[in-house]
């Protein structure tokens, strides 16, 4: 056997995801920050024309963050966990470096033409599917190079059996690959009738067909991109930066096919007394409640990881960032469960509580994790200690105090908002007209808009800390076992 | 088994793939015919109609409106009927939204105006004091794409089969003929609005995108 201290693994692919997670993460979380002003202040609507309201950037904001930022975060993590968890360099084999290298750059040039795409409006209005047909064309490609790359690797493993890490960056593969296909199967219209927009396509599915269809992607998109991959990188980053073994292997086992199964039950909790059929919904409901044992498994496995060390986190910031993202993992899916109880639904669907919950879990969990996982990387690929610890410790606060403006200004938002809806005078008439229900919401959108900018300046002292790391640092000479070297 | 199928790759993905797609057959196939079923009365969208419903799209209407009236009195009392399932069966995509930043639109058209539109598109906070809403200007600029629409409205005909010239149904024909419906169908919405330029450009041949949005949500009912 070979120790792990022996090859040389290689981070060149690792590196380049890392920075366009950094710049996909400014350039996704800015757009957020605008759009969360224009709804405190309409004026802001007007910046840029046609292309800069509302409409135009929200679809920007989600993808950017969801397709930019989070994605590059999971390939940067997979071409640097994947090689040290499976015992294999990058290196030894030059197809795979290969096909390492065109997934990227292909990725690059997807998202450039998503951004293009989606600024001039073309879009199939699907929630995170907004894009046509050729564009799915690509991502299929992006998705089947890196399906290639994912398990070209696990065929040239030394170490035999799958660490829990591989476990969920292959169910990530295999669970967005389904989803994507069957959501975006649409027919190009220029195909059919000869004129008309070359790019233009038109759905398969129509009406609560195609409502149950999209929601079983959209609800599981966030299951395979925004949890599944961001648990492989808790289960290597957290016992590898605090060097404490994974507290328990059947409880990893259980959450892990747990998860598998019933998440993909759960997306009918979207469309809660919508059209789709009545058994559709109530399964919906009802698997959302199951899905907290399997959610909680995995964050408690990694709370009692940290058993008998919690003094790490007064030591060490990076721990502080897993243990709050683990946290906030259990905040955001005991949180789902409630809102998908249909009586508590009935007033929370269609409110500003629903953003509220998926920033919970966005800026708190998948956020921070994908932040922490980086700084960990940062020593190990450029051989120097991380710039700044005392940057980080203010990073972390800032940013913190941001998601506790961001979701108490939207719980509020939110129940105001539903209370308002169904308010009936002593007649029984509607109380209040809807216009009544947007007014009086602006302080809280204000004080939302201003949590993204506290978590947005966060992102940017992360980006300038992880340049200064890059560039700066000092050097070290011995790769660190455990907690990450940093400067005071 | 477990720790077999972790030396396992090849089975470990299978039994993966096998739990997660499970469910989507179980959920999505079983009423997938009966869902697609339209309402008698329900008809497809004419090509000025489906054109303007490129234009809700193009902008995201759909971010901050939802089309989905649920079945409570309080939804009911402020929008009108709640949905049924059959009023959706010619919508590709569906609209309904996730988001109520703004009321529901599905039925629209049974309480607003061509005029109020036109002057709401424009700066909707003269229409609802205190509205964060956008205003649409660039609507009364960019020409509305009506090949596009009859492309679309050709290929759910020829694919799906959506009843378009059949009895009582929308009229669709050739191209030629879709476009003169289409210019019909648009002066009766310019008649009614104020704009001189949409109607300059209207007299040109031009069709805005906001006669057409205002087609489409018109029809919303």
């Amino acid at each position: 056997m070979q120790s792990s201290n022996v090859i040389n693994y290689d981070y060149t692919i690792a590196k380049y995801f890392a920075i366009a997670t950094i710049v996909f993460g400014i350039i996704g979380m800015s757009v957020g920050v605008l759009i969360a002003f224009q709804m405190a202040f309409p004026e802001l609507n007007n910046l840029a024309g046609e292309y800069g309201t509302f409409g135009r950037l929200r679809p920007l904001h989600t993808d950017a963050v969801a397709f930019g930022f989070t994605l590059s975060g999971i390939w940067a993590t997979w071409y640097y966990v994947g090689q040290r968890v499976l015992k294999v360099s990058l290196a030894e084999s030059p197809f795979l470096m290969f096909m390492a290298k065109l997934h990227f750059w292909l990725y690059i040039v997807g998202v450039a033409a998503v951004v293009v795409s989606l600024l001039m409006g073309i879009t199939t209005s699907k929630e995170y599917a907004e894009f046509e047909w050729p564009i799915d064309i690509a991502i299929v490609l992006v998705w089947v190079i890196w399906g290639i790359g994912l398990f070209g690797l696990i065929g040239i493993r030394r170490e035999k059996t799958l660490y829990i890490s591989i476990w969920y960056y292959i169910a990530a593969f295999l669970g967005v690959a389904m989803l994507y296909l069957f959501n975006n199967m649409e027919v190009p219209t220029y195909f059919v009738a000869g004129m008309g927009k070359w790019y233009h396509s038109v759905s398969m599915y129509a009406g609560s067909n195609d409502a149950m269809v999209q929601w079983w992607y959209g609800h599981n998109a966030v299951a395979f991109v925004f949890t599944v991959p961001i648990i492989a990188m808790i289960y290597y980053f957290l016992p590898k930066e605090s060097g404490q073994p994974v507290f328990s292997y059947k409880l990893s086992l259980l959450s892990f096919w747990g998860l598998m199964f019933v998440y993909l039950w759960a997306g009918g909790h979207h469309l809660l007394y919508s059209t789709v059929p009545d058994w559709v919904q109530t399964m919906g409901s009802l698997f959302s409640i199951i899905l907290i044992l399997p959610s909680w498994g995995s964050a408690i496995n990694m709370l009692l990881t940290m058993k008998g060390e919690w003094g790490q986190i007064k030591e060490n910031p990076l721990i502080k960032f897993y243990v709050l993202a683990s946290t906030f993992y259990m905040l955001s899916t005991i949180e789902g469960p409630i809102q998908a109880i249909k009586s508590v639904n009935a007033l929370a669907h269609f409110t500003d509580w629903i953003p509220g919950h998926v920033h919970d879990g966005t800026l708190g969990w998948v956020g921070f994790m994908i932040i922490g996982a980086l700084f960990h990387m940062a020593p190990r690929m450029y051989k120097r200690e991380i710039y700044s610890k005392k940057l980080i410790e203010i990073q972390f606060w800032i940013q913190t105090t941001g998601i506790v403006f961001y979701f108490t200004s939207m719980w509020i938002a939110g129940i105001t908002q539903g209370m308002m809806w169904r308010a009936t005078d002593q007649y029984g008439n509607l109380a209040y007209s809807f216009i009544d229900t947007v007014t009086v919401l602006h302080p809280y959108y204000t004080l939302r808009a201003v949590g993204g900018a506290l978590y947005l300046l966060g992102v940017f002292m992360w980006a300038y800390n992880m340049y200064k790391t890059m560039t700066a640092s000092k050097a070290i000479e011995f790769e660190p076992q455990n907690a990450s070297p940093m400067a005071a | 088994m477990f720790h077999w199928l972790e030396k396992n790759p090849f089975f470990f993905a299978v039994g993966v793939f096998l739990v997660i797609a499970y469910a989507g057959i179980v959920t999505v196939l079983p009423d997938f015919m009966e869902s697609a079923r339209p309402l008698k009365g329900t008809k497809p969208y004419t090509v000025l109609q489906l054109a303007g419903r490129h234009v809700y799209i193009k902008d995201s209407c759909n971010a901050c409106h939802s089309q989905m009236i649920r079945p409570f009195k309080s939804e009911t009392d402020r929008y009108g009927k709640y949905s049924m399932s059959g009023e959706y069966a010619y919508d590709r995509p569906f609209l309904w939204g996730s988001k109520r930043t703004g009321p529901d639109l599905m039925r629209v058209g049974n309480y607003r105006t061509t005029n109020w539109h036109e002057i709401h598109m424009y700066k909707p906070s003269s229409m609802v004091p205190g509205s964060i809403m956008p205003s649409y200007k660039h609507m009364f600029t960019n020409t509305a794409d009506i090949e596009t629409a009859y492309a679309e409205a050709y290929t759910v005909k020829s694919v799906f089969n959506v009843p378009y010239d059949e009895e009582d149904m929308p009229k669709l024909g050739t191209w030629e003929e879709a476009q003169k419906t289409a210019i019909a169908e648009a002066q009766l919405i310019v008649d009614d609005m104020k704009d001189p330029q949409v109607k300059e450009a209207f007299a040109r041949g031009e069709i805005k995108e906001i006669v057409a949005i205002i087609a489409y949500l018109n029809s919303l009912q």
